[in-house]
């Protein structure tokens, strides 16, 4: 028996190489072919595909939407968070399940159900109709079905945090003279928001590269409520295999680069 | 020992004799999305056609539908469909530029430009008809919404939008008044689902717009469903246009599978009286005179203008209309 000095974790060479084989299958080599199918635009042409006005109108769109129910699942999906691991009422194992199905649904049943019930003439959607406004077919409609999406996110990262904490925490602040919104500012927020910045960024994430959910209730009006998704599969059905990775090579940038950011932000609250 | 000289020599005569010995077929069809009915009847009337000259054969068929667009892109990127029978010639076109499986003179090798049967572009309205919408003049009416699916992403929505620009054209004189008329067309228009089947639930299901431009056979599919008929009245236009959606055998993949002989029987089947029958009940309208006399009081018959004889096929209208820049575009973005 040779006499090696064991490396600090058992396996590590194994475990690393194991690591990028897998990266590499299934996420660096189809992204890489992507870049690699685009680079066979000119910067011009690729330039002239991406900063078309539809694509501009589109990027905004799709970015500007996955936002907005990133920051309503933010907040919501905190408080569903909350309500779950602070209190016990009955059926609470019940909409525990539930916050799951939006994963489970394939995106086209959810698309083609809020739709129905939200289309101008469905059972809600008829009362906003009575005071004024569209849900379906408009920007409102797209983030609702986002929202319905994504909505597991933020609730399933700030849950287990929650519930490390404990009740005496909270206590504890009390008694030193806290108000419940002191408690909240300065107890539990910075030990949550490392988590919920991570809900945050995956249903962002997943918000801006949802098709099948959306496609049915945004009505995909050219310069209004058409998604950059969508426009790839425009390009597709006129075989511009091209066009369509110059698309998507855009949309993943912007998404790295919004990524990158919210993991900097990340940092610096996990150390100050 | 003898037994194996005996198998082997069965298998030799086996591959010798050729036809005279069983076979097992597999036959796959790539289709489009609403002739899912169509093609389950057929293929059963097939394989029984079929197996009357070759009793001992096995035959399996396999259908395949979705938008015809994407249909086309998957047997491109490798999807082993040994006939296509797609929603229009332009989508087989790219099969064989792009994927190189079949010859660009495919559409020359079958009957009436390889299309066994037609249909057209017809409106489906709200029972008794409310808003009284006759013709494509009535659409751009003030108040009419009208539902059609995006022509970007939907081989159907083409027919739609090519019928009404050869209205416009009859109408206004010139093609700028023709566009002037489809302009106007699309701003009566909410919503641009990505395919008919959408289009179809946001009129029916959803109850979206006044009059929904469809393939003919889809209309009379809605009035057949449960209460369709109390619900919905078809309107045929004066003039619309001869919707072709062709067949091909795709020939690499064919020869793979040493399908060849049984794919082309399968595709010329559908121009028997039996084959044009079963399109006719599944309300295609047929090629076949005699069938087509049969079945003439279900198919009103309108002025049809052709891809071929008035857009000078889809060649030619495919890049003018639809891709990036094209008319359809310009109706959006130059506003």
């Amino acid at each position: 028996m040779s006499r090696r000095i064991s490396p600090v974790i058992p396996g590590f060479g194994l475990t690393l190489g194991y690591t990028l084989v897998y990266l590499s299958l299934i996420v660096l080599i189809p992204l890489g072919a992507m870049f690699v199918h685009a680079a066979q635009l000119t910067w011009e042409q690729f330039w002239a595909i991406v900063s078309a006005p539809r694509v501009l109108a589109a990027l905004k769109l799709s970015f500007g939407t996955a936002l907005c129910a990133a920051i309503i699942n933010g907040i919501i999906g905190t408080l569903l968070a909350w309500v779950l691991v602070r209190y016990t009422f009955p059926g609470r194992k019940i909409i525990e399940a539930m916050i799951d199905l939006p994963f489970a649904l394939p995106t086209a049943v959810a698309g083609i159900a809020l739709t129905a019930l939200y289309a101008p003439a469905g059972l809600v959607g008829q009362f906003a109709t009575d005071l004024g406004f569209k849900i379906a077919y408009t920007p409102l409609g797209i983030t609702l079905a986002l929202t319905f999406v994504t909505l597991p996110f933020v609730v399933r990262t700030v849950q287990p945090v929650l519930a490390d904490i404990p009740r005496e925490v909270e206590e504890a602040a009390a008694c030193l003279g806290a108000k419940p919104l002191q408690v909240f500012r300065y107890v539990l927020l910075p030990a949550l928001l490392p988590a919920w910045l991570t809900g945050f960024a995956l249903a962002f994430a997943r918000g801006v590269g949802e098709y099948g959910s959306v496609i049915f209730i945004a009505g995909n009006m050219p310069m209004k409520t058409e998604i950059l998704p969508l426009l790839i599969m425009v390009k597709l059905d006129q075989y511009d295999y091209t066009g369509a990775t110059a698309i998507g090579v855009l949309m993943l940038v912007v998404s790295f680069i919004l990524l990158l950011l919210i993991n900097l932000l990340q940092r610096r609250i996990e150390t100050p | 020992m003898s037994i194996r000289r005996y198998a082997l020599a069965a298998l030799a005569s086996a591959v010798f004799a050729g036809s005279a010995i069983a076979k097992d077929y597999e036959l796959l069809n790539v289709s489009y999305d609403p002739t899912r009915e169509l093609y389950q009847q057929y293929n059963a009337e097939f394989i029984k056609h079929w197996q009357q000259a070759n009793p001992s054969d096995k035959v399996k068929i396999q259908q395949s539908h979705g938008g015809s667009g994407k249909q086309a892109r998957a047997v491109i990127d490798g999807l082993r469909a040994d006939v296509v029978t797609l929603a229009l010639a332009g989508d087989i076109d790219e099969v064989a530029k792009l994927g190189k499986t079949l010859p660009d003179n495919w559409q020359t090798r079958l009957p009436d430009a390889s299309t066994p049967y037609t249909s057209t572009i017809v409106f489906l309205v709200r029972k008794g008809n409310p808003k009284g919408i006759k013709d494509w003049g009535d659409l751009v009416k003030n108040d009419v919404s009208v539902i059609t699916p995006n022509p970007k992403t939907s081989g159907g929505a083409r027919w739609n939008f090519l019928a009404a620009w050869a209205y416009g054209l009859k109408a206004g004189g010139s093609e700028a008044k023709a566009q002037e008329y489809v302009k106007e067309l699309f701003k009566h228009v909410p919503v641009l689902d990505t395919g008919a089947r959408g289009s179809t639930i946001t009129f029916v299901n959803n109850g979206q717009g006044d009059v929904l431009l469809a393939w003919e056979n889809e209309a009379f599919l809605a009035l057949k469903e449960d209460g369709g008929a109390d619900k919905f009245d078809i309107v045929v236009p004066s003039l619309s246009i001869l919707a072709e959606p062709p067949v091909a055998v795709v020939d690499k993949n064919a020869e793979k599978k040493g399908n060849e002989a049984i794919a082309k029987a399968y595709l010329e089947y559908l121009y028997s009286p039996a084959g044009q029958k079963i399109a006719a009940d599944n309300f295609y309208r047929p090629r076949d005179a005699k069938v087509a006399a049969e079945y003439a009081k279900q198919f009103p018959k309108l002025d049809l203008v052709t891809i071929d004889k008035d857009f000078g096929g889809w060649k030619t209208a495919q890049p003018k209309f639809f891709n990036d820049g094209g008319v359809f575009d310009q109706i959006y973005t130059a506003q």
